[in-house]
C-alpha cells in the first residue's frame, strides 16, 4: 500500500508529452521585448495591466473628491466627472482585472503549474500581448482627443453613448469601441493557448483532477471568456456602425436637440442583452481565477490540503455554467418583460450555493491547520472576508424584488466593487507576495507588506460597508451632484467626505506596495527555489527564476495531487507533486500511509 | 492574534453600525413595503451566516495558528459535512427566494381598476400626462412630436383630445388609487425613480414601460432619474405630490387638456400626411403592456 501510486501508473499508462522545438532567442529584442515566453508575457501583461490600472486608480480619486466635496474642485466638471466614471470602469474591469489574470498570472502560471516548456503557441501568445498593448493606448489615446473620452458609463448603453448630450460621442466612444473590439481579438489568441495548454500539454502524471485549483480557475474562466467576449465584440462592432454609417441596431427613433434623428427602429434593448451577456460572465472570469489562487494560497500557507478538492472543482465549473444564464439580472427594471425577473431572479439565487461552498471549505482549510500568517495568507483572509460581504449583496440584488429599491442606487456601487474590484484585487496582491519570489528570486518586504495589508483591507472595508446605507437612503448612483433633495440627511454629506479621505489614505498607501516591488527585484533577501514549501510544480523548478523552457533537461514527473500537506506518515509536511513515491521520506515505513493522491480521487 | 482580533472587530462593528448607523430607509409612501421586507428578511438570513462564518474564521485563526509542534489535520473530504453545508445553504436561497418572487408576483400583476399616468422623459426634464375624462389616455407616436404637439399625441384617437398634459409642473397623484405609470422616453435611457415609492423603472425610447404603485400617504417627494443619460442626467428633477382626494380633484379641475392647449396639434393640420402605420410602434407597445397587466 505504501507505493499504491506507484502501481497504478504501471497500470495505466501516462500519456507521453513530447518534448516541444521552443524558439530560442539570441537577441535581448526577442528575448525580452518580442519575447515568446509565456513568462516575459505574463510580466509584460501585469506591468501593462497594473500601469493603465493606477490610471483608473487616479480616476477613482477624481471622482471622489468631487462626490465627497462637491463645488471645491474647479476642473471637475459634469462633463468630465462622467468621463472619469466611464474610463475608471472599464480600465478597471476589462483592462486591468481581465488583463491580469488571464494575461498576467494565466501567462505565468499555467506552463509552470502543468509541467509544460510554455503554452503551445508562443507566437501566437506574443502578438496576443501586443495587441493588448495597442488596445490600451487606443483606450488611452481617447482622452486627448476632440471632445475627449467617451462619458457614458462603462456599460455603454446606447442611444445616449452615441448621442448629443454625452460626453465623447466624436473621438472618444470610438477609440473606446475599437479599443475593446482589438482588446477581444488579443485576448481571444492568448486565451486559444491557454485552453489548449491546458488540454494538450500537462506532464507526465498531471491528471485534470490533479491540477492545482489555480489552473482551473483559470482554465473555466477562460473557457468563458471566450465565450462571452464574442457577444460584446458583435455589439461593439453594432455601435460602432450606428455611429459611424448610421445603421440603427440599436438606435430606435428619437429627437435630439429638438430634431428627429435619421435612426429607425433600433433596439436600445438589445444592447444591454448582449452587453450582460458578456458581462456577467465577465464577472466570474475576474473571480475564478481568484477563487482558484485563494484556494492555492491558503492550502500552503495554512500547511493543509484544500478541503474538498472535487467539490471545489465542480463548483468552479457549475458557476461558469450558471454565469451565463444570469445576464438579465442586471436588468430588473430595464423595461425587458418583467416575467423574466422570475427566471433570472432563480438562476441567480442558485448561484450562491456552489459560491457559499468554496467560501466554507476555503474556511474549513484553515480549520486544524498550522497556519503560518503570512502576506499572502493576510490578503486571502481579507479576501474571503469582502467576498462572504460582497456576496451576500448579491444575494440582495440577485432577489428581483430587493433589486428594484436599490438598483441605480449607491449600494449596487458599494457592492459590486466589494465583490469585484477589492476582492479580486485583494487575490491579486496576495499572489503577487505569493509568487513575486518565484519571478525574481527575491522576498518582497515583510514589514511594508503589513502596512501595505492593513491600510488596503481595513480602508476598503470602511470606504465601501458604510456606502451601502447610502444606497438604502436611495442615493443614486452616477450623480455627478446630489444637490438638493428632501430625502438625504446632510450626514450622508459628511459619509461622502469621510469615505473620499479614505480612498486617498488607501490609494496612496500603494505606492509602498509598488516601491516595494520595484525595490525587492534588487535588494530584496534571496528567496531560493521554494520559499513557502509548497508542492505545485512551479516550485519544483531548476533555476530561480525559471529559464525559457521553466524545467531543467527533464520534464515532472507527477505523481499525486497538488494538496500533499501534512500528510500522515510523512516526515515533511509537504510532499511536492514530483516527487517519485519511494524518495517520499516516511516517519514509519510499517505503518506509514501513502503520501499520494487521497484515493478519493480515485474512486 | 491581531487578526483574529480585527475581524472579531469588523464582525461586531458591521452589526453594531446597522442598527446604529443614521442611514436606513427613506420613509416609504407606497404600497411596496414587501421590498423592505424582503430586504430585512434577506438581512437577518444573511446576516446571520456572515457574522457566524467571520467568527469561524477568527476561532480557527486564532486555534490553529502556526506552532513549530503542531501539524496540520489530513483530511482531503468529508463527504457528510459538505452535503450538509448543500442544504443548508440551499434551504437558505429558497428562504431569500420564496418571499422575493412571492412580492415580485403582485409587482408584475396590474390591478383591473389601476389608473394610467404617463411620464415622458427627454434630456433633462420630466412630463406628464393623466387620462381625461374618458378615462383612458389616447395613442401616441415620437414621429408626431412638434410645438403644437409636444406630447406625440395621435390627434386621429378619440381618447387623445382630453388627456391632461403637464408641463414644467409638479405631478400630482391620488392617494390610496392603484396607479399604473407608463413610461415614455423621445431620446434616451432615462428611470422614474422616487426614493419613497420604492418602484422604479426605466424609460426607453421605442418601447412603453410600465410598474404601478398604489400611494400610501401624502406629501411631496422628489423625482430623480435613476439611469445615466448624459451630461445633465443628476440635473433631471421633478417633484411629485401625493393627495387626498378632494385636493387631488381640485388640482386635476385646474388642469388642461391636450385640446385646449395645443388646439392646432389636437386638429391634426400638422400631421395631416402621417399615416395610421407610422404611429403602429408605440400604439403596439401600449396595447401589448395594457394586456399583460390583466
Amino acid at each position: 500500500m505504501s507505493n499504491g501510486m506507484l502501481e497504478e501508473t504501471q497500470v495505466v499508462p501516462l500519456a507521453e508529452i513530447e518534448e516541444v522545438d521552443l524558439y530560442h532567442a539570441h537577441h535581448w529584442i526577442t528575448k525580452y521585448v518580442f519575447s515568446q515566453d509565456a513568462k516575459i508575457i505574463a510580466i509584460q501583461y501585469s506591468a501593462t495591466a497594473i500601469l493603465i490600472g493606477l490610471v483608473g486608480l487616479v480616476l477613482s480619486w477624481l471622482m471622489r473628491l468631487q462626490l465627497g466635496f462637491p463645488e471645491v474642485f474647479d476642473f471637475i466638471d459634469a462633463e468630465s466627472y462622467y468621463q472619469y466614471v466611464t474610463m475608471h470602469g472599464m480600465i478597471m474591469v476589462i483592462y486591468l482585472l481581465t488583463a491580469l489574470f488571464l494575461g498576467g498570472f494565466g501567462n505565468y502560471l499555467i506552463p509552470l503549474m502543468v509541467g509544460a516548456r510554455d503554452m503551445v503557441f508562443p507566437y501566437m501568445n506574443m502578438l496576443s500581448y501586443w495587441v493588448y498593448l495597442i488596445a490600451v493606448l487606443v483606450l488611452t489615446a481617447s482622452f486627448f482627443v476632440p471632445g475627449g473620452a467617451s462619458g457614458a458609463g462603462w456599460t455603454l448603453y446606447p442611444p445616449q453613448a452615441i448621442s448629443e448630450g454625452t460626453p465623447g460621442i466624436d473621438g472618444g466612444i470610438i477609440l473606446m469601441l475599437v479599443s475593446l473590439v482589438l482588446f477581444i481579438i488579443g485576448f481571444t489568441m492568448g486565451g486559444l493557448n491557454y485552453v489548449v495548454t491546458v488540454l494538450q500539454a500537462r506532464a507526465r502524471g498531471m491528471t485534470l483532477m490533479r491540477m492545482p485549483l489555480t489552473v482551473w480557475g483559470i482554465f473555466v474562466a477562460t473557457i468563458l471568456a471566450l465565450l462571452a467576449f464574442p457577444a460584446l465584440f458583435v455589439a461593439g462592432v453594432m455601435m460602432l456602425l450606428d455611429r459611424v454609417l448610421g445603421t440603427s441596431f440599436f438606435m430606435p427613433e428619437m429627437i435630439v436637440q429638438g430634431e428627429m434623428t435619421s435612426h429607425e427602429n433600433g433596439s436600445p434593448l438589445l444592447f444591454q442583452h448582449l452587453f450582460w451577456f458578456f458581462g456577467h460572465p465577465e464577472v466570474y472570469i475576474v473571480a475564478l481565477p481568484a477563487f482558484g489562487v485563494v484556494s492555492d494560497i491558503i492550502s500552503t500557507h495554512a500547511r493543509k490540503n484544500i478541503f474538498g478538492y472535487r467539490m471545489m472543482v465542480w463548483a468552479i465549473v457549475a458557476i461558469g455554467g450558471l454565469s451565463f444564464i444570469v445576464w438579465a439580472h442586471h436588468m430588473y427594471v430595464s423595461g425587458m418583460n418583467p416575467y423574466f425577473g422570475f427566471f433570472f431572479a432563480t438562476t441567480t439565487l442558485i448561484i450562491a450555493v456552489p459560491t457559499a461552498l468554496k467560501m466554507y471549505n476555503w474556511v474549513l482549510t484553515l480549520w486544524k491547520g498550522n497556519i503560518h500568517l503570512t502576506i499572502p495568507m493576510l490578503f486571502c483572509v481579507a479576501f474571503i472576508l469582502t467576498f462572504l460581504n460582497g456576496g451576500i449583496t448579491g444575494l440582495f440584488l440577485g432577489n428581483v424584488i430587493v433589486d428594484i429599491p436599490l438598483s441605480d442606487t449607491m449600494f449596487v456601487v458599494a457592492h459590486f466593487h466589494m465583490v469585484m474590484g477589492i476582492a479580486p484585487v485583494l487575490v491579486i496582491f496576495a499572489a503577487i507576495y505569493h509568487w513575486f519570489p518565484k519571478m525574481s528570486g527575491r522576498m518582497l518586504h515583510e514589514g511594508w507588506g503589513q502596512f501595505h495589508f492593513w491600510i488596503t483591507f481595513l480602508g476598503s472595508y470602511l470606504i465601501y460597508f458604510p456606502m451601502h446605507y447610502l444606497g438604502f437612503i436611495g442615493v443614486p448612483r452616477r450623480y455627478f451632484e446630489i444637490g438638493e433633495t428632501s430625502f438625504i440627511p446632510p450626514s450622508a454629506a459628511t459619509l461622502n467626505e469621510f469615505i473620499t479621505v479614505v480612498v486617498l489614505i488607501v490609494g496612496f498607501a500603494q505606492v509602498v506596495f509598488i516601491a516595494n516591488i520595484i525595490i525587492s527585484i534588487f535588494k530584496g533577501k534571496p528567496a531560493g527555489d521554494n520559499p513557502w514549501n509548497a508542492t505545485s510544480l512551479e516550485w519544483q523548478t531548476a533555476t530561480t527564476p525559471p529559464g525559457h523552457g521553466n524545467f531543467g533537461d527533464e520534464l515532472p514527473v507527477v505523481y499525486r495531487w497538488a494538496y500533499a500537506y501534512s500528510v500522515p506518515g510523512v516526515e515533511a509536511d509537504f510532499v511536492p507533486q514530483n516527487m517519485p513515491p519511494d524518495e517520499v521520506k516516511r516517519t514509519d515505513t510499517a505503518t506509514g500511509a501513502v503520501a499520494d493522491d487521497p484515493p478519493e480521487l480515485h474512486q | 492574534m491581531v487578526l483574529a482580533i480585527v475581524l472579531v472587530l469588523i464582525a461586531v462593528g458591521s452589526v453594531i453600525f446597522h442598527f446604529w448607523s443614521p442611514w436606513w430607509f427613506t420613509p416609504i409612501a407606497s404600497n411596496w413595503g414587501s421590498m423592505d421586507d424582503a430586504i430585512n428578511i434577506t438581512f437577518a438570513i444573511t446576516g446571520v451566516a456572515y457574522v457566524a462564518i467571520i467568527l469561524f474564521m477568527a476561532y480557527c485563526i486564532y486555534k490553529y495558528r502556526y506552532r513549530e509542534d503542531r501539524r496540520a489535520d489530513y483530511e482531503p473530504e468529508n463527504s457528510k459535512l459538505e452535503w450538509w453545508l448543500t442544504w443548508v445553504t440551499a434551504a437558505g436561497v429558497v428562504g431569500l427566494l420564496t418571499p422575493g418572487l412571492i412580492a415580485w408576483n403582485e409587482f408584475v400583476t396590474v390591478p383591473e381598476d389601476a389608473t394610467e399616468f404617463e411620464v415622458v422623459g427627454s434630456q433633462w426634464e420630466w412630463k406628464y400626462r393623466l387620462p381625461g375624462k374618458d378615462g383612458k389616455l389616447g395613442t401616441s407616436s415620437i414621429k408626431l412630436i412638434s410645438d403644437d404637439n409636444p406630447f406625440g399625441l395621435n390627434p386621429k384617437d378619440p381618447n387623445s383630445k382630453d388627456d391632461i398634459l403637464i408641463e414644467g409642473e409638479d405631478l400630482h397623484l391620488p392617494l390610496n388609487k392603484p396607479i399604473k405609470m407608463l413610461l415614455r422616453s423621445v431620446d434616451v435611457l432615462h428611470d422614474f425613480y422616487v426614493p419613497q415609492f420604492r418602484a422604479k423603472m426605466d424609460l426607453v425610447p421605442g418601447m412603453v414601460t410600465f410598474f404601478w404603485l398604489t400611494t400610501t400617504r401624502t406629501g411631496t417627494f422628489d423625482i430623480l432619474c435613476a439611469e445615466l443619460c448624459g451630461v445633465g442626467h443628476h440635473a433631471m428633477r421633478g417633484q411629485v405630490v401625493v393627495d387626498d382626494t378632494a385636493a387631488f380633484q381640485k388640482w386635476l379641475g385646474g388642469q388642461k387638456s391636450f385640446a385646449t392647449l395645443y388646439p392646432k396639434g389636437a386638429a391634426g393640420t400638422q400631421q395631416a400626411a402621417e399615416s395610421d402605420a407610422e404611429i403602429k410602434t408605440v400604439l403596439t407597445a401600449n396595447n401589448q403592456n395594457n394586456e399583460e397587466g390583466k
